[in-house]
């Protein structure tokens, strides 16, 4: 009983000292890495396709495999920002603040806004789709862009995917020549091509996981300064064109639509290759 | 502790007053006690008589599908034990059919997983699928909370459930939760006979039948949820959608052909049977238990015990045990006034 309660004592002082230890730590570096100390930053998801800039509907793109498209939806999930300093001090942004889903078609949707402490950041990573525990988590936490009321039909832009419960983490929809009108292309005859990206592991038996972990070197292309009086903001560009044309390149005509199926674990691959830091304003 | 939430409603009946003064005391969602402990997380959403009283009103609500016309109660009907009696696949809007059997809204408390080839695992994130299915509600979830807005009915009940008007995807959602946790189904002749109620016995028969039960089939629809909530190949032979059930949801290999184990409770009102209605008797299910099991991939192997595949069972062996599953037949349930349209 005695031991146990010194025990007790000892866990109690070790983590109080270590509580100590980290504050006087963090005000030595005052006014840098301080979590109380925070200030404004934007990581800016300029969607482009190749060497073109993204538009809905009107242009056409021409993939690797020399099929031309045109894009009618683009939606993806960005979350989990995570920011690091050069000597190896990181920042987690907070979950409840850390959803975004940006909107192809709707400019304003673009920026990632967050709060993050001043310091100078040399390493962003971030999560392309909603991780497992939010995926999991009860109605009440759903909310903003997690509500599964939030953009309505699949038709409209939701992206709660009801009869596998979890979200779609990419969406990406439009038209080509090249999709044929059977069962293996669309029926419709609207030569539409849907690439529904999801899947976290599953709620109880385990499933694929298309999450992606996303880590940008700052380095090259410009380090964040996140000062209060500063808008720092980490410009990347997100080349659509990978989806097809990545590692894992695949064809439209052959693979008109891919939602919820083994063939979207190399198509999510591709995903990784979108995102390149072009530059940081400070 | 957990039993103490324990309630569900209570009708005092005083037999010299007329009907509309009932005395109803609404005691939360009661255990029964030969049931366990449920599953469902009540301690994020405690059915409260607002709370229920507003799921069952939307419960019965046509606003929930697209053009008015279908609501959760035209599927899941009550005397059919809250299933489409004599539906073989579910019959939704504009007389469109589904590729399942509706299954029943009961002891989902209980239940760990959803749907019969799973997928989903919060009950509160249930009713999402049907409202949204096209062949089902062809509802947006926007749009149904925007036509309830309109409401002055909703706007109170809503306040009344959750302490302000406001009409949101958590609230509607944990209301009918609150309704449908209370489709309890545990006053049958079985359970009596188990809680030793008012001197009720097996008759020779059914007692006979209920020794073959447990010999023969209660591995998987195990007491007394009658279910043991997993998802297992039965030997059926694929249907003409070829559909795969569980692996649908999960892309495993070893999840084909896998379907949730339904209840054996209220089988008297709840035909056809098996996850695409194929079998219109519970003769015709005991038959394909018999000799018509298929060796499709993944069969239960409680199905596949040595040389034999199914199971082996006279015509008096089903004859006796078809007398111990009419002892499931919950008389109450699918009569209880409070689990009805108002």
């Amino acid at each position: 009983m005695n031991q146990k309660f010194n025990i007790r004592n000892w866990a109690l002082c070790l983590v109080l000292s270590l509580g100590l230890l980290s504050c006087s730590k963090k005000e030595e570096q005052a006014p840098g890495f301080a979590e109380n100390n925070l200030a404004p930053l934007a990581i800016e998801f300029d969607n482009i396709v190749a060497d073109r800039t993204f538009s809905v509907n009107n242009p056409i793109y021409t993939n690797a495999a020399g099929e031309k498209f045109s894009i009618s939806m683009l939606q993806y999930f960005i979350s989990n920002i995570k920011v690091s300093t050069a000597d190896g001090k990181t920042y987690t942004v907070k979950q409840d603040s850390s959803y975004f889903l940006i909107n192809g078609t709707d400019r304003s949707t673009r920026f990632a806004k967050v709060r993050v402490p001043e310091a100078d950041y040399t390493k962003l990573t971030f999560t392309l789709g909603v991780d497992s525990l939010r995926s999991t988590m009860p109605i009440d936490q759903r909310k903003g862009v997690l509500d599964p009321a939030a953009g309505g039909s699949h038709e409209a832009g939701g992206m709660y995917w009801g009869w596998n419960a979890g979200y779609i983490f990419f969406k990406f929809e439009g038209n080509s020549a090249v999709i044929s009108d059977d069962v293996n292309g669309d029926p419709t005859g609207k030569k539409q091509f849907k690439y529904h990206i999801g899947g976290f592991g599953g709620y109880s038996a385990p499933t694929i996981n298309n999450l992606k972990t996303i880590t940008i070197d700052l380095h090259t292309a410009g380090i964040a300064k996140v000062r209060k009086e500063r808008f720092s903001n980490i410009h990347l560009f997100v080349d659509i064109m990978k989806v097809f044309n990545g590692k894992n390149s695949f064809s439209i005509a052959t693979h008109p639509n891919v939602m919820f199926s083994e063939y979207s674990v190399g198509i999510a691959t591709n995903l990784t290759e979108m995102f390149r830091h072009d530059h940081t304003e400070n | 502790m957990v039993m103490g939430l324990l309630g569900l409603f209570i009708l005092a009946c005083k037999k010299d007053k007329p009907l509309p003064e009932q005395i109803i005391t609404f005691l939360g969602f009661v255990k029964p006690v030969n049931f366990p402990d449920p599953v469902y997380n009540f301690a994020n959403n405690k059915p409260t008589k607002a709370g229920v009283e507003l799921g069952r009103a939307l419960f019965y609500e046509p606003r929930l599908s697209r053009n008015n016309t279908i609501s959760c109660g035209s599927c899941h009907i009550q005397s059919s034990a809250f299933t489409q009696h004599g539906h073989d696949v579910s019959h939704g809007i504009d007389d469109r059919l589904g590729t399942r059997n509706s299954p029943p809204i009961m002891n989902l408390a209980w239940n760990k997983a959803f749907m019969w080839g799973g997928g989903v695992y919060d009950l509160d994130l249930q009713p999402i699928v049907p409202i949204t299915t096209h062949e089902e509600m062809d509802e947006k979830l926007d749009n149904v909370m925007n036509k309830l807005k309109q409401l002055p009915k909703y706007t109170s009940m809503f306040k009344a459930a959750f302490g302000s008007e406001e009409i949101n995807t958590s609230r509607f959602m944990k209301a009918l939760s609150q309704f449908m946790l209370l489709c309890i189904s545990s006053n049958s002749k079985y359970d009596k006979v188990m809680r030793k109620e008012g001197g009720q016995t097996f008759s020779p028969a059914e007692q006979e039948g209920y020794v073959l039960f447990k010999n023969k089939c209660a591995s998987c629809h195990s007491e007394p949820l009658f279910t043991d909530g997993s998802f297992r190949n039965n030997g059926l032979a694929p249907s003409a959608i070829n559909d795969l059930g569980l692996y649908t949801a999960t892309l495993q290999e070893t999840d084909r052909y896998k379907f949730k184990v339904p209840s054996l409770r209220n089988l008297q009102y709840t035909a056809p049977y098996m996850h695409d209605g194929r079998f219109l008797s519970l003769s015709g299910v005991l038959d394909h238990y018999r000799s018509e099991v298929q060796a499709t991939a993944n069969l239960d192997p409680l199905l596949q015990k040595e040389s034999r595949r199914g199971l082996a069972l006279s015509e008096d062996e089903k004859t006796k045990l078809l007398a111990f599953l009419s002892t499931l037949n919950d008389e109450e349930f699918i009569k209880n006034p409070l689990l009805a349209e108002q």
